[in-house]
C-alpha cells in the first residue's frame, strides 16, 4: 500500500511527496476541520456538558452545573418514558416493515417484470419529496371529510386524531418515505451477488425458495445489516414527519423522543433537560445497535 | 401462476407508492364545492388552477421560495469550497487525521439534531444571527458538510492517481495538474454534491423552524406549514398546490442523479 510501491513512473525526488498526511495535506484539511470542529464537534460537545447543566432559555439566567440531577428527573418523569416507548415502537415498527417491504419490491426489480420501469421511478419519488411535503400530503389522504381513506372506506375516522389509530397511521406514512433509500441498496446488492452461486445451487435442483432462504440472503447480509441500522437511527431521530402530520397528538400518542426534546428546549425553554434527554436516546441507540451488530458479527461467523 | 402473483405484488408496491402522489394532484386540481361533496372523486370534475392563484394570494410564496434559494445556493457553495480541499486530502493522503476524520463524518450521524440544535441556537443567538438568513445557512452548512465530504471523497478516489503523476512527470507542477488533469475529471461528482447540499438545505424543516421566527425571513417548508391553520383547519386546495410547487426542484435533481444514484454511488456506498 505504501506509495512508493504504485509509482511506475517516479522520478527521485520530481514527483510531489506523499503517504503520511504532509504539510500540505494538513493545509488541504483544515478549510474543513475548521468548519467541523467548529460547527459540528463543538457543538455537539457542548451541548452533551449541557445535559449537565440547568441551563435556561433566558438570555441572562445564570446557569450552573447539576451534574447528574438532569438524569434523575429524566428517569422519573413518566412523559419521558412515554415518549420514550413511543419513540421505540416507532423505530422499530418502521424500520422492520421498511425492510421486508423494501426488500420484497427489490427482489421484484431485480426480476424482468414489464412494470419495472414505472416501479423504479415510484420508488424513487418519495425520496425526493420534502419531508414537509410528505407529511401534508399524507394529512389530505388522512384527511377526515376529504380525504381519500374515509371516502374509499365509507368510515368516518378522524385518523391522525384517534387515540388509537394516529400511531399506526404515522407508522405507514414512515414507511412510505423510507423506502426507497432502503430499496435502492437492497437491489445494489442483490445486482451484487454472482450469478455462479444461483447456478450451482441450481444444479442441486433448489426450488425458488431454497435458493432465497440459502443464496440470496446470507450474500445480502452485510448490505442488510449496514441499511436497517441506518433506518434504525434516522427513523428514531426523525422530527419533521412526525411534525407536521401531528405535533405529536393526539394526547401524546404520536410524540416522538425528538418532538418531546423540541418541546423541551424550544416551547418550554429548559435547554439542559432537552440536552439530557438527547444524550440518553443517543446512549440507547448505541446499545441498540451495539447489540444488533454484535449479535450479527456472531451469526455471521 | 408464480408469474401472475409477482404482477399482482408489483401492482400492489405500485398503487402504495403512487396513490399519495395521485391524491396530491388530484386535490390540487379540486373546487372548493367538489372537495366538500361526500364521495371524493380521483379525477376532479371541473379541473381549476384557481388553487394556485390562491397559494400565491394567501402567502407569500415568491419570498420565501426566494429565501429559501439563496440559502439553499449558499448552503451549496460554501459546502462545496469549503469541503472539496479536504475531500481532496483525505482521498489522497493517508494519516492519523484523516482516519479520525472520516471516522467522525461517520459517527456524526448517530447523534440526534436536537443535541446540535441547542448549542447551535446558543451560540448563534450570542452572534444576533438567530432569526436572519445567514444563521440559517451556516448551519445548514454544518449540517450537510459530513455527507459532502463523504461524497466528494468518493469521486476524488475514482479519478486514477497515475494521471496525476503523469502530469507532474510532465514538468507540471501539482496544482497545475490538478487544474489540468484532476479538475475536468471531478466536475461531475462536483455538481452531484453541490446539487445534493442545494437540495439538503431547500427540504430542511426543522433547523429553520428553530432559527427562523418571523414571517418575513421565513423559507418554504415553514411557510407551507402555514396552510396548515393553527386549529389545524387547512386549506385544502391551496395546500396541495403550493406542496406540488415546492417538490418541483427536487424532483428535477432527482431526474438529474437517477442513474448516478443507482449505479455509481450506492455500488460505492454498499462496497465501501
Amino acid at each position: 500500500m505504501t506509495a512508493v510501491a504504485e509509482r511506475p513512473y517516479g522520478r527521485a525526488g520530481g514527483g510531489p511527496r506523499r503517504g503520511p498526511l504532509s504539510g500540505s495535506g494538513l493545509t488541504l484539511l483544515l478549510p474543513a476541520l475548521v468548519p467541523v470542529l467548529l460547527f459540528s464537534v463543538g457543538p455537539l460537545v457542548y451541548g452533551i456538558l449541557l445535559a449537565f447543566t440547568d441551563a435556561r432559555s433566558g438570555r441572562n439566567t445564570e446557569t450552573s452545573f447539576v451534574g447528574l440531577a438532569n438524569f434523575v428527573e429524566l428517569l422519573s418523569d413518566g412523559d419521558f418514558w412515554e415518549s420514550f416507548r413511543i419513540g421505540m415502537v416507532w423505530g422499530l415498527s418502521v424500520t422492520v416493515l421498511q425492510f421486508l417491504a423494501s426488500l420484497g419490491l427489490a427482489l421484484l426489480l431485480n426480476q424482468d417484470l414489464r412494470l419495472r420501469g414505472v416501479a423504479r421511478v415510484l420508488a424513487v419519488v418519495p425520496w425526493a419529496m420534502p419531508p414537509v411535503v410528505v407529511g401534508l400530503m399524507w394529512r389530505l389522504v388522512y384527511h377526515p371529510d376529504a380525504g381519500l381513506l374515509n371516502g374509499l372506506f365509507g368510515s368516518d375516522v378522524d385518523w391522525l386524531h384517534d387515540f388509537s389509530l394516529a400511531l399506526p397511521a404515522v407508522i405507514v406514512v414512515g414507511v412510505w418515505t423510507g423506502m426507497p433509500q432502503t430499496t435502492v441498496v437492497l437491489l445494489a446488492g442483490l445486482q451484487n451477488v454472482p450469478r455462479e452461486l444461483y447456478e450451482a445451487v441450481s444444479v442441486d435442483g433448489a426450488g425458488a425458495w431454497r435458493r432465497f432462504w440459502n443464496v440470496t440472503l446470507p450474500q445480502l447480509r452485510p448490505v442488510i445489516v449496514a441499511i436497517t441500522s441506518l433506518d434504525f437511527v434516522w427513523n428514531i431521530n426523525q422530527f419533521s414527519l412526525v411534525y407536521v402530520l401531528t405535533q405529536g397528538g393526539p394526547g401524546g400518542r404520536t410524540r416522538l423522543p425528538m418532538l418531546f426534546a423540541y418541546e423541551e428546549a424550544f416551547r418550554y425553554g429548559f435547554f439542559g433537560y432537552a440536552a439530557t434527554l438527547g444524550v440518553a436516546i443517543t446512549i440507547v441507540v448505541l446499545a441498540v445497535l451495539g447489540l444488533y451488530l454484535w449479535r450479527q458479527a456472531q451469526e455471521g461467523n | 401462476m408464480t408469474r401472475a402473483l409477482k404482477y399482482l405484488a408489483l401492482l400492489g408496491y405500485v398503487v402504495f407508492l403512487a396513490f399519495p402522489l395521485l391524491w396530491l394532484l388530484s386535490t390540487a386540481l379540486k373546487t372548493p364545492q367538489e372537495m366538500a361533496a361526500l364521495d371524493p372523486t380521483w379525477i376532479p370534475r371541473r379541473p381549476t388552477l384557481a388553487n394556485f392563484a390562491d397559494a400565491f394570494a394567501e402567502q407569500d410564496l415568491v419570498g420565501a421560495g426566494l429565501r429559501s434559494l439563496v440559502v439553499a445556493v449558499a448552503t451549496a457553495l460554501i459546502t462545496v469550497a469549503l469541503a472539496l480541499p479536504a475531500a481532496y486530502a483525505l482521498a489522497r493522503f493517508r494519516g492519523v487525521a484523516g482516519k479520525i476524520a472520516i471516522g467522525w463524518v461517520l459517527v456524526s450521524q448517530v447523534f440526534p439534531v436536537v443535541l446540535i440544535i441547542i448549542p447551535l441556537f446558543m451560540v448563534l443567538r450570542r452572534l444576533e444571527l438567530v432569526n436572519t438568513l445567514a444563521g440559517l445557512t451556516v448551519v445548514h452548512v454544518t449540517f450537510v458538510m459530513p455527507f459532502a465530504l463523504w461524497m466528494l471523497r468518493g469521486y476524488v478516489r475514482a479519478v486514477p492517481r497515475e494521471l496525476e503523476e503523469a502530469a507532474s512527470v510532465d514538468g507540471a507542477g501539482r496544482l497545475r495538474a490538478l487544474a489540468a488533469v484532476v479538475a475536468p475529471l471531478l466536475a461531475p461528482g462536483v455538481v452531484a454534491t453541490l446539487l445534493f447540499s442545494f437540495i439538503s438545505s431547500w427540504n430542511e424543516f426543522m433547523f429553520a423552524l428553530v432559527i427562523l421566527k418571523d414571517p418575513e425571513v421565513e423559507t418554504l417548508p415553514l411557510t407551507l406549514v402555514r396552510f396548515v391553520g393553527p386549529e389545524g383547519v387547512a386549506r385544502l386546495g391551496p395546500l396541495a398546490a403550493a406542496s406540488l410547487l415546492a417538490t418541483v426542484p427536487s424532483l428535477v435533481f432527482f431526474a438529474i442523479i437517477q442513474r448516478r444514484l443507482r449505479s455509481g454511488l450506492m455500488a460505492g456506498a454498499v462496497k465501501g
